[in-house]
């Protein structure tokens, strides 16, 4: 049984044909599996060590490192308010404890629901519109306490569906193709491009011995 | 009017499509650079543009091209990490002019040779990634990406590789593991480039979004046109991305040295002042890991060698300004928490260090600080980055360490009479 769905698995073939080196392709095809699934699962990442030919615990270890893959199971919604010092000037800590007392969760948390985890964040690089919060990676401020009201409303009611997928849910423009020229055919290439520049800096200086 | 470069485009409508960016001249200097130069032509005109890495560090772009091993297998790596606190230049550039980024990629790839090009953005830029993916994609369809492009005889492929959440990742060394596949540990050096030992222990360069979307200016308008702009070291144009207290914070383009940070600040084109009534108490320039300036060195153009020169760095081109009504204690302290979530934990002093001094500065905040704490601050500092320098000693694998006492330091030497009061009064004075 494959954890991939069959439009997945031809997404993870050809991700894992984008590198030299196949592990490459560990960190990509854990964000494949939480646009499926919306966090990484077991099953998923025993599926992803297979596809790239590591052991499930090295996808475990590496997947832990980063604040973006999700052993556990998050909130529909996964709601980052920034509290970094751009938007700690403007209020970004205020925001938050008023995000906590809207969503009723502290940070870290997730509603009982499952339509929300709350999240401290750092800086999103959106400093200008401080201050300011992301949800599901979809930026939005600069952000009064209605505004982020009125942002919870809309996405208790599913009307932001089109611009913020569920969690998971990360780009939505896949590659469609493998590499289309073989490395050993660039090599060539490369091989012959290498030797031309060697001559036409031997000939312009020919004291240097093709020294570059 | 001062030139535009890398945002000349960033404005028009559906700027991030191919047909807006071929109307606009796109893909002409990739044909220039394929059809009409030598990759060593286009190496020289980088070099003579004198560009300096826009990532932070501020390497000469072409210097760091000739020090390319020259293996058969290399590789490009771009660096779209951007995730030091306060910088948004690339991500305006990744969502509003990707092909641009395209170009100026394919256009270096051919200037050294590489096997194949990645582009690794931050994983938490949604948009930008498919904004990049899509202009990748158009790009081959268009057959600019792929076999023979343009006819040149040249090939390469572009691959977009997604970050997932680290800040450590932007460090180029973790950047590699990352885009291995591992855990972003940054490597120990030497060596000290990776352009010797890089991605798959082949020779790799990485470089910034912004540098490599300078790249089809430099191509199309010469590494000279470049290098008569700004002075001294600091040729062309930055995207200074301006935050804080401030009336209008965004990215502002400008010519390197022609604006000074007051400039900045108060032309109602860029940040246009301050509220009513405040004045400028510190600025952060180049990051949150750079040493703050203040008010006396309002007057500094905007260049690296004379920022460079106050003590502090241009860096990744971020300003944040702190007004008078902002605790200084309060965003020192903000920014040892950052250090200390984002450390990966490999070396004991930045670690250890940077938990403690969150610790310390934390309680300072809030009012149950002693006045020896801030002598307890100073000697954690001074064990992740001894002497307390500009720029500072490393005891660590990679400089996030010696990053976390720049703004605790500064903010302690500017502000001790803040910190006593917060000490005395056992709470912060500030409203907020
Ligand atoms: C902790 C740390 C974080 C960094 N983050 C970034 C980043 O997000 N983007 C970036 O381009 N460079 C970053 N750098 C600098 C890179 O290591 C490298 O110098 C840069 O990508 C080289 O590109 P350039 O020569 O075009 O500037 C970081 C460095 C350190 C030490
Ligand atoms: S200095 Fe800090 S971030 Fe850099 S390698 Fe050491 S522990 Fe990791
Ligand atoms: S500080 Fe909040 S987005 Fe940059």
């Amino acid at each position: 049984m494959s954890f991939f769905n069959p439009e997945n698995l031809e997404k993870a073939q050809i991700l894992v044909g984008l590198y030299p080196d196949k592990r490459s392709a560990l960190i990509p095809l854990c964000h494949l599996a939480q646009s499926q699934h919306g966090h990484l699962s077991n099953e998923a990442m025993v599926e992803i060590a297979e596809l790239v030919g590591v052991q499930p615990a090295e996808v475990y270890g590496t997947a832990s490192f980063y604040d973006m893959l999700h052993t556990e199971e998050v909130g529909k919604y996964l709601v980052g308010v920034c509290t970094n010092v751009a938007c700690l000037l403007s209020g970004g800590q205020e925001l938050l404890e008023h995000a906590s007392d809207v969503l009723g969760i502290p940070p870290g948390a997730t509603t009982e629901d499952g339509k929300f985890t709350l999240e401290e964040v750092e800086c999103v690089a959106h400093c200008d519109k401080a201050p300011c919060a992301q949800v599901n990676y979809r930026y939005f401020g600069p952000l009064t306490n209605g505004d982020f009201d009125q942002l919870v409303d809309d996405l208790k009611s599913d009307r932001l569906s089109d611009s913020v997928p569920p969690h998971g849910v990360l780009s939505r423009v896949f590659r469609d193709a493998p590499p289309m020229v073989p490395l050993e055919i660039i090599h060539q290439e490369r091989r012959v491009m290498d030797e031309a520049k060697k001559a036409r800096l031997a000939a312009q200086n020919p004291d240097a011995g093709g020294k570059q | 009017m001062s030139t535009k470069i890398v945002t000349a485009r960033v404005d028009i409508p559906n700027s991030h499509t191919l047909s807006v960016y071929l109307e606009q001249g796109g893909y002409q200097s990739l044909r220039k650079a394929l059809l009409e130069m030598t990759p060593e032509a286009v190496q020289e005109e980088v070099t003579v543009s004198g560009m300096l890495g826009r990532g932070g560090a501020g390497f000469e772009t072409g210097r760091k091209w000739s020090m390319l091993k020259q293996d058969l297998v290399r590789y490009l790596v771009v660096n779209g990490d951007e995730s030091e606190p306060s910088t948004f230049k690339d991500h305006l550039l990744v969502e509003n002019d990707p092909h641009q980024l395209v170009e100026g990629t394919l256009i270096t790839a051919y200037a050294i040779g590489a096997s194949r090009a990645f582009i690794y953005l931050r994983g938490e830029f949604a948009l930008g990634l498919e904004r990049v993916q899509s202009a990748i994609n158009e790009a081959y369809a268009y057959g600019a990406i792929g076999r023979n492009i343009f006819g040149s005889g040249f090939s390469v492929d572009v691959v977009l590789q997604p970050g997932a959440g680290a800040y450590i990742c932007g460090e180029e060394t973790a950047l590699i593991e990352s885009l291995e596949g591992k855990r972003g540990f940054p490597r120990i050096k030497p060596p000290y480039f990776p352009a010797v030992i890089g991605l798959y222990g082949a020779p790799t360069i990485v470089n910034n979004v912004e540098t490599m979307s300078n790249v089809p200016w430099i191509v199309k308008n010469g590494g000279r046109a470049f290098a008569a702009m700004g002075k001294g070291r600091s040729t062309g144009t930055r995207l200074f991305a301006l935050s804080g207290d401030v009336m209008r914070p965004g990215n502002y383009e400008l010519e390197m040295t022609s604006k000074t940070f007051r400039e900045l600040i108060y032309d109602p084109d860029f940040g246009g002042g301050l509220k009513e009534g405040r004045s400028v108490k510190a600025v952060i320039p180049g990051g949150v890991s750079a040493p703050w300036i203040g008010p006396d060195n309002l007057d500094l153009p905007l260049g690296q060698d004379e920022v460079a020169q106050a003590g502090s760095m241009l860096g990744s081109g971020s300003i944040i300004v702190l007004d008078d009504h902002s605790c200084a204690v309060r965003a020192a302290w903000r920014i040892t928490k950052f250090f200390n979530r984002e450390s990966c934990g490999q070396c004991t002093p930045c670690r250890e260090g940077s938990g403690w001094i969150e610790k310390i500065m934390h309680r300072i905040e809030l009012g149950s600080g002693t006045e020896s704490d801030l002598d307890l601050v100073l000697d954690a500092c001074d064990n992740i980055a001894p002497g307390l320098t500009w720029p500072p000693q490393q005891t660590t694998i990679c400089v996030l360490g010696p990053s976390i006492p720049s703004s605790v330091v500064s903010a302690i030497k500017m502000f001790r009479d803040e910190f006593m009061v917060h000490i005395k009064e056992e709470g912060c004075p500030f409203v907020h």
